[in-house]
């Protein structure tokens, strides 16, 4: 039988890893202003990471396909969805 | 509604073949302070509960689902290449002949999920207080995974986890604050 | 109010009773886990922060909000 081994390169770490840690200030800001709602501050951080991840997110999913489902990301063809490795498989 | 999104909070890493790790880790995922157990709960309360405090439970809900997956992704890992030798040397024969490899939402000593494990009362502070309680065992159940682990990967995720449930018991008690006096919120900045 | 969330001690310990027909060599001193969140009760506006890759390792954004803690494993008694 054969197996599937990844052919993710070491980019493919270095930027996931890249758009979770912005992401992850993002969900950080997040639950602050959810209890902060009047922090402009925060707010502008916020809004500034927003625009920083989605060039990221498009950047990434151009090189290694679809990051999310029902029509928030595109797909060249075949269909890629279910194509790259899942979350807990890589 | 929820859309996907295909990849992990955090990069999950398991550098060490330690099987029975998998049956302990299992605590988090159908345990009663596991991380389904919390998503369920703040998704649910968030219904009844003021609209001052909804998005909260709504983003901690959701965060929650994220945890999920990081758990289940280290029990996958440990499990995916075990032999059944193995898996019996490790304790996870029990297991085994009920589920195969397959997750299932149960604690570490075997006993299913339950709806039992999450309370609703519909009284905001009474909601909230279970919140924050729920943020400290899940906390104190991720020292004692900690504790049974010297894989340093393994560690790390789990320490991740654990300071989440920080951050979460902080927003809780804020929004306790919140709900008990709008005008005393300001003296605190 | 104290916003020193950080000058707060992340851990408290103790010294349980040692019974004189106690069955095991006795383990001296217990300690618990008192982190940040116990201190802070609402979050001060314009904390520092960590930058992100930081703070995705550290699982959160601010330092003030960071809590570490050591596995027992090979500690001994």
């Amino acid at each position: 039988m054969m197996s599937h081994k990844a052919d993710l390169d070491p980019q493919f770490y270095e930027m996931l890893e890249k758009l979770q840690a912005l992401d992850f200030v993002l969900v950080e800001l997040n639950l602050f202003l959810d209890t902060h709602p009047d922090d402009l501050a925060s707010i502008q951080q916020y809004n500034q990471l927003a625009q920083e991840r989605s060039q990221l997110a498009n950047h990434f999913q151009q090189l290694y396909g679809p990051l999310m489902n029902f029509g928030h990301s595109f797909s060249k063809f075949p269909w890629e969805w279910s194509k790259v490795p899942w979350p807990w498989q890589v | 509604m929820w859309v996907y999104e295909k990849k992990l909070q955090y990069p999950v890493r398991v550098g060490k073949c330690d099987i029975r790790m998998a049956k302990l880790l299992i605590e988090q995922y159908g345990g009663a302070d596991g991380e389904l157990a919390a998503a369920l709960r703040y998704l649910n309360q968030r219904y009844t509960i003021p609209d001052k405090v909804i998005g909260l439970l709504n983003d901690i809900g959701t965060e929650e689902l994220a945890h999920l997956e990081m758990i289940a992704t280290m029990v996958y890992k440990l499990t995916k290449d075990a032999t059944v030798e193995e898996i019996r040397a490790a304790g996870l024969d029990e297991y085994y002949v009920n589920h195969d490899k397959a997750l299932f939402y149960e604690n570490a000593s075997g006993v299913p999920w339950t709806a039992a494990y999450i309370q609703a009362k519909g009284d905001p502070i009474a909601d909230l207080y279970e919140d924050i309680a729920a943020e400290e065992k899940a906390r104190a159940t991720y020292q004692w995974l900690i504790d049974m682990t010297d894989d340093v990967d393994l560690q790390d995720g789990l320490k991740f986890l654990r300071e989440r449930e920080i951050v979460h018991s902080l927003r809780f008690r804020e929004a306790v604050e919140i709900l008990k006096d709008d005008r005393d919120k300001k003296k605190f900045f | 109010m104290n916003h020193h969330s950080w000058s707060h001690p992340q851990e408290q310990a103790w010294a349980p009773f040692i019974g004189p027909f106690d069955p095991c060599p006795p383990i001296l001193c217990k300690t618990y886990s008192t982190p940040p969140q116990l201190f802070m009760h609402f979050q001060p506006l314009n904390l520092p922060q960590f930058c992100p890759e930081d703070a995705l390792r550290h699982g959160t954004l601010w330092p003030a909000l960071y809590s570490p803690y050591e596995s027992k494993w090979g500690k001994g008694r």
